[in-house]
C-alpha cells in the first residue's frame, strides 16, 4: 500500500449539517436540528473507524455526509485530497464508485420486486461495466464471495433470511471494488446468532480486499471488535476519538465512560444482578435536544464531573498524553488530574 | 444486599403450553411444550431470537392471542386460577390489575391520543372504580415513583411530548398503577440506547425490591438477563432449550444453542484479533421446524452423539433444576462449558 | 389557533378569488353568447349590441372582471340602479340581484347536506365498524358486499328508480321537494327523505370501506395492545382507543363530501327537482347566466375551502401531534 504515508484516503473536517425547521406564517425558517455540528476524523486506505453513539448523536447523518448521500451545511469531505462536499451530481460520478453504502435494514433497502443477480448488477449495470455475460460472471462471483449460492441469482429477496439480506446488501456494495464502505448499523436488525457472521464477512472483506471503513453502530463491544480506531460522538459532536485499545482500555471522556459501563455483559452471572451495580456510572436523564443543545459543553447536563467552565466555554477535541497511539478528547478535564491518578 | 424473602411454591405455573397459528401457509407451532415456574420477587429471563415463541408466549399467558386463529393447550396456573381456560371477564379482570405487561417500543405502546396522566388513571379506575381525581392523584404519584420530574405536571403531556427513556417510564408507571403480583417485560430496553437502558434495568430492580413483583424478562440480550435475571429459560423453534440459574446457565452452558450464542457476541474485552464464533445458518421457519432436535442443522456438536438421535428424536427438558434439552451425553456437555470460559 | 385561523382565510380568499378569476374568463372563452337568448328572433346587430351594453358586457374583460370584484366588496352601480356590498351582480334571465337568489336557495341545499352527511356518517362509519370487529365473518362479508354495490350504483338511476318504487308505486313517501322546515317540519322531513336516502345508499359505502380498513390496521397497532394488556373491556379499546385513531381517513373525506354538499349536490338536486345551488348552478350554465354563474360557484368554491379548514382543524382535535400552523 504505497499511499500508507500520504493523505489519509477521507478526511473530514469542521462538517456540520443543519436540519431546518420549518414553520410560521410563510414557511421561514424557524429553527435546525442541528445533527452534525462541527465534526472532523480521517481515516486512512484499508483502515477502520467505528463511530458510536446514541441515537440522535448525528453518527448516522455523518455516515451520509461522507458518502455524499446529503450535501453539508458546511465544512469539508476530502476524498484522496479532493473536497467532494459541494461537489456535483457529475464530479460524484467517480467517487460514487469509490465510496459504498452498506444499510441497517435488509428488509427495506432491497428492491422486492428484483432479482438478487439485477440487485448486485445494478452498479455495473448503470456505468455499463463490460460485457452483459461479463457482469453476469461478476455477479456470481461476487454473491460466492459473499458466502451465497451463486446459483441463487434468479431468486427474489423475499426468499432470503435477514442475515443473507445484508450479504445481498453487501455484494452490492463490492460491485465497483470500493475504496471506502460506510456501513450504517449492518447488524443490528439481524439476530444476535447472525450478526457475528456478518461481522466476520465484512472483516473478511475488508482485509482481502483493503477496504477502508467508516463503521457506525451504538453496539460497543461489535465497534470495537471492528474497527481500528473508534470515534465517540454526542449531540453532533465527536467527543472522544482513539485507537480501539486506548478508547476502551482508557477512556478518558465522561460519557465514554457511562457508555461503556452501561454496556450489559453476560459474563458476571453472579445471579442477583448486584455486582455489576457497584461500579457503574450512571446517567441521569436523556440527550438533550439537538435543535437547542446545551452552552458550552453539550454533555454537561448529564456529566456526573461538571463544573462552572463547562457551562460557559465548550472544549476543543484535543490530544491528550497517552502511552501508545494518538488519543483525542473534548473534555476541560481530560487531563489525568495529579490527586486522581 | 439479599434478594427478597422467597415463599414456598411457585404462584405462576406454566405447564406444556402449546401455542399454534393457523395461517395460509399450514400450521406455526409457535410455543411447543414449554413449562416453567415462577416465585414472588423473582425474576424469569427469556432469552431467545425472532420467532423463538417468546413474545408470543407472553400474549398467551394473558390470553391476548387473536383466538380465531390460535390454538393455546396446556395449564398456566396463577395463583391458583387457571388461565388457559378463564373467560375474557375474568383475564380482562386480571389484566392490568395482578399482571401486567411492558412493551418494547413506548413510543407505539402509548396511545398518541391521550395524556400520560390519562393513560395511568385508566388503568386504575378500570380497576378500582376510584374517583377521576383519586385515579389521576394515583397516576401522579406513580409518575414521580418511576423518577418522572415534576410528575403533575408532566402527566397532562402526551406521549410524543415525551423522550424515549420518559416514554419507557410511564409505561412502567402505568403497568404498575394496580401493585401488579407479576409483571410481563417484553423486551422493555431493545428501544432505548445503552445508558438508558440501565437506567430502566435498575429501575424495575429497585421496584421489584420493594413491591415484591414477580417479573418475566422477555429479551434477545443475554448481557440484559445476566444483570437482571435470577433464572434464565432460552427458546429455540418454539421450545425450551436451556433452564436454570442465570449463573449456572451463562458461565455453564449444557446447550450447544446457548454455547453458541455466548460465543457469538463480542464483549468489550474479548480479542479483537480472534474472529467471532458465530452459529451458521439461520433460524429455522416455524412452518418448518427441523424433525428431532430443532437446532439440529445448526448444531456443531452433532457428531459427538452416536447414532442419528438428533435427527430423529427430540430431546427432553427435564422440568426443573439447570437443565437442557440437548442429547450430548452429560460429561462431554461439561467440557464444552469449561472451554467455553476462556477469557 | 388564530394564527391558523387568519393563515388559513387569507389561503382561502386567495383562492377563492382565483377561481372567480378563471371561471370568469373561461366564461368569455365559450362561443354562447347570453345576449342572443334575450335578444329573441328579430335580432338586429344594433339590438344586440345595446343589450350586449345593458348587460355590461361589451367592455373590455379586465374592466368587468374589476368591476366585479369591486362590486363584492363596495357594492356597485348598475345604470342607476345601486346594488350594495356585496354585491354579486343581477342574473341576466330574470334581472333579480344574485345575492339574494343564492340566499333563497341555499336553505334546500343545506337541508339535504346536512341530513344526508349525518345519514351516511352514521350508517357508514356503522358498518364500517362493525364489519372490523367482525371481520372475516358473515355480517363483513355481506356488508362489504352491499357497500361494492351501493358505490357503483349512479344517483340518477338508484333515485329515479327509488323515487318510481317508494313514491308513486307504494306511496311510502312524499314526492321529494324543499318546504321550509319552519312553516313544515312535517313536509320538510317527508320531502328531504328521498334524497337523504339516495346520497347515504351512493355515499356510505366508501365511509365503510375507509372505516373498516382504518378500523382494522389500528386494531394491530400497538397502543391497542396496551389497551388490552390494560385489562380494558373489548368496548373500551374499540371505541375509545382503536376507534380514535381510525378516525383521521373518514374525516378527511367527509371533508369533502360535505363541502360538495354544501356547494349543491348537483345531480341529487336536479334528479328530485329540488331548488337548491345546485340545480341554480345547472340552469344558469344552461342559460349563459354569467352573474349567477359566478355566485353558485363562489357558493360552491366557499363550501368547499371552509370544510378543508375544518378538517383540518379537526385533525388537531382528534389527535394531540397535530399542530395547527
Amino acid at each position: 500500500m504505497p499511499e500508507h504515508h500520504t493523505a489519509p484516503l477521507l478526511e473530514v473536517a469542521g462538517l456540520h449539517k443543519h436540519f431546518p425547521i420549518r414553520g410560521g406564517l410563510l414557511t421561514r425558517r424557524t429553527g435546525a436540528v442541528r445533527a452534525v455540528d462541527g465534526v472532523d476524523f480521517s481515516i486512512e486506505a484499508g483502515r477502520s473507524l467505528g463511530l458510536v453513539g446514541e441515537s440522535g448523536c448525528g453518527k448516522s447523518t455523518t455516515g451520509r455526509l461522507v458518502a455524499r448521500l446529503l450535501e453539508p451545511t458546511g465544512g469539508a469531505v476530502r476524498y484522496r485530497g479532493e473536497d467532494i462536499a459541494h461537489a456535483s451530481r457529475r464530479e460524484l460520478a467517480p467517487v460514487r464508485a469509490e465510496i459504498q453504502m452498506i444499510f441497517q435494514d435488509p428488509y427495506s433497502s432491497l428492491n422486492p420486486r428484483q432479482t438478487v443477480g439485477t440487485i448486485v448488477g445494478a452498479p455495473l449495470a448503470i456505468r455499463r461495466t463490460g460485457t452483459a455475460s461479463a457482469r453476469r460472471a461478476r455477479v456470481r462471483e461476487l454473491l460466492a464471495t459473499v458466502g451465497l449460492n451463486p446459483e441463487h441469482y434468479n431468486r427474489f429477496p423475499h426468499e432470503f433470511s435477514g442475515g443473507q439480506r445484508q450479504r445481498i446488501g453487501i455484494a452490492r456494495a463490492l460491485a465497483l471494488e470500493p475504496k471506502l464502505i460506510v456501513a450504517d448499523e449492518p447488524v443490528s436488525a439481524l439476530d444476535v446468532s447472525i450478526q457475528a457472521q456478518i461481522v466476520n464477512l465484512l472483516q473478511q472483506v475488508q482485509r482481502d480486499l483493503g477496504i477502508a471503513f467508516l463503521f457506525i453502530a451504538h453496539d460497543l463491544a461489535i465497534v470495537r471488535h471492528f474497527s481500528h480506531r473508534v470515534a465517540v460522538m454526542y449531540l453532533g459532536r465527536i467527543v472522544e476519538l482513539a485507537d480501539r485499545a486506548e478508547l476502551y482500555g482508557d477512556p478518558r471522556h465522561p460519557y465514554t465512560k457511562a457508555l461503556l459501563s452501561a454496556v450489559p455483559e453476560p459474563d458476571l452471572g453472579t445471579g442477583d444482578g448486584e455486582a455489576q451495580g457497584r461500579n457503574r456510572i450512571r446517567l441521569s436523564g436523556d440527550v438533550p435536544t439537538p435543535v437547542d443543545p446545551p452552552s458550552g459543553c453539550r454533555f454537561r447536563t448529564r456529566c456526573p464531573s461538571a463544573q462552572a467552565i463547562c457551562g460557559t466555554t465548550e472544549p476543543p477535541l484535543l490530544p491528550v498524553p497517552t502511552a501508545t497511539g494518538q488519543h483525542l478528547v473534548a473534555c476541560h478535564f481530560a487531563e489525568p488530574l495529579p490527586a486522581a491518578a | 444486599m439479599t434478594p427478597p424473602s422467597v415463599q414456598s411454591g411457585p404462584f405462576l405455573s406454566v405447564r406444556d403450553l402449546q401455542v399454534r397459528f393457523a395461517t395460509e401457509d399450514g400450521v406455526v407451532r409457535a410455543v411447543d411444550g414449554l413449562s416453567f415456574d415462577l416465585r414472588r420477587g423473582q425474576t424469569l429471563g427469556i432469552v431467545g431470537e425472532s420467532g423463538s415463541g417468546k413474545s408470543v408466549t407472553s400474549l398467551a399467558v394473558l390470553g391476548m392471542h387473536d383466538r380465531s386463529r390460535t390454538t393455546v393447550t396446556g395449564r398456566v396456573t396463577f395463583d391458583g386460577t387457571e388461565l388457559i381456560d378463564a373467560t375474557e371477564k375474568q383475564l380482562q379482570s386480571l389484566r392490568g390489575n395482578r399482571i401486567a405487561m411492558i412493551f418494547q417500543d413506548p413510543l407505539t405502546a402509548l396511545s398518541p391520543y391521550y395524556t400520560i396522566g390519562a393513560q395511568i388513571a385508566e388503568t386504575y379506575r378500570r380497576h378500582t372504580g376510584a374517583s377521576r381525581s383519586a385515579a389521576r392523584a394515583r397516576a401522579v404519584d406513580l409518575l414521580g415513583r418511576v423518577g418522572i420530574a415534576a410528575p403533575g405536571r408532566r402527566a397532562d403531556d402526551y406521549p410524543h411530548e415525551f423522550s424515549g427513556g420518559m416514554r419507557q417510564r410511564a409505561m412502567i408507571a402505568m403497568s404498575l398503577v394496580c401493585d401488579p403480583d407479576l409483571l410481563i417485560a417484553d423486551e422493555p430496553t431493545t428501544a432505548l440506547d445503552v445508558t438508558v437502558q440501565a437506567q430502566i434495568l435498575d429501575l424495575l430492580g429497585d421496584l421489584q425490591r420493594e413491591f415484591d413483583t414477580a417479573i418475566i424478562l422477555i429479551t434477545h440480550d443475554l448481557g440484559v438477563v445476566a444483570n437482571t435475571a435470577h433464572e434464565v429459560l432460552v427458546m429455540y423453534a418454539g421450545r425450551a432449550v436451556e433452564h436454570g440459574a442465570t449463573q449456572q446457565v451463562l458461565t455453564r452452558p449444557r446447550h450447544p444453542y446457548t454455547e453458541g450464542l455466548l460465543r457469538s457476541v463480542p464483549r468489550l474485552h474479548s480479542d479483537v484479533d480472534e474472529p467471532l464464533v458465530p452459529i451458521p445458518g439461520s433460524p429455522p421457519s416455524l412452518l418448518a421446524v427441523p424433525a428431532g432436535c430443532p437446532f439440529h442443522p445448526r448444531c456443531a456438536h452433532r457428531e459427538r452423539v452416536p447414532g442419528d438421535d438428533c435427527v430423529t428424536r427430540r430431546p427432553a427438558l427435564a422440568e426443573v433444576g439447570h437443565a437442557a434439552a440437548c442429547h450430548l451425553p452429560e460429561e462431554p456437555r461439561e467440557v464444552l462449558a469449561q472451554q467455553h470460559l476462556q477469557p | 389557533m388564530l394564527r391558523f385561523l387568519v393563515r388559513r382565510v387569507l389561503g382561502a380568499v386567495l383562492i377563492l378569488f382565483v377561481i372567480s378569476a378563471v371561471t370568469f374568463f373561461l366564461f368569455f372563452a365559450l362561443p354562447s353568447d347570453p345576449a342572443r337568448l334575450s335578444c329573441g328572433k328579430g335580432c338586429t346587430p344594433e339590438l344586440l349590441a345595446t343589450i350586449h351594453h345593458n348587460l355590461g358586457i361589451d367592455r373590455p374583460l379586465p374592466e368587468q372582471y374589476w368591476s366585479f370584484l369591486t362590486g363584492i366588496f363596495a357594492g356597485r352601480d348598475f345604470d342607476g340602479q345601486w346594488c350594495s356590498a356585496p354585491c354579486l351582480g343581477f342574473s341576466f334571465v330574470n334581472h333579480q340581484p344574485v345575492l339574494d337568489t343564492l340566499l333563497n336557495r341555499f336553505p334546500a341545499t343545506l337541508s339535504v347536506a346536512l341530513g344526508a352527511a349525518a345519514l351516511m356518517l352514521t350508517v357508514g362509519v356503522g358498518l364500517g365498524l362493525i364489519a372490523a370487529l367482525r371481520r372475516g365473518k358473515t355480517v363483513d362479508k355481506v356488508s362489504m358486499a352491499a357497500c361494492l354495490v351501493g358505490a357503483s350504483v349512479q344517483i340518477y338511476f338508484f333515485g329515479i328508480i327509488a323515487r318510481y318504487l317508494l313514491v308513486d308505486e307504494l306511496q311510502w313517501l312524499p314526492q321529494p321537494g324543499y318546504t321550509s322546515p319552519f312553516a313544515a317540519p312535517g313536509a320538510w322531513f317527508g320531502g328531504m327523505v328521498l334524497p337523504w336516502i339516495t346520497l347515504t345508499v351512493v355515499n356510505a359505502a366508501t365511509y365503510a370501506r375507509y372505516t373498516r380498513s382504518s378500523m382494522v390496521d389500528t386494531l394491530g397497532e400497538d397502543y391497542v395492545r396496551t389497551a388490552r394488556a390494560k385489562g380494558l373491556s373489548s368496548w373500551g379499546v374499540y371505541i375509545r382507543h382503536a376507534w380514535r385513531g381510525a378516525m383521521t381517513p373518514v374525516v378527511t373525506t367527509f371533508g369533502i363530501d360535505l363541502g360538495l354538499f354544501l356547494g349543491g349536490a348537483l345531480i341529487t338536486e336536479t334528479t328530485f327537482n329540488i331548488h337548491g345551488i345546485g340545480k341554480l348552478a345547472v340552469d344558469s350554465v344552461a342559460n349563459s347566466d354569467l352573474p349567477m354563474i359566478m355566485g353558485t360557484v363562489l357558493v360552491a368554491a366557499t363550501a368547499m375551502v371552509l370544510a378543508s379548514i375544518a378538517v383540518d382543524a379537526c385533525y388537531a382535535v382528534i389527535d394531540p401531534r397535530v399542530r395547527l400552523r
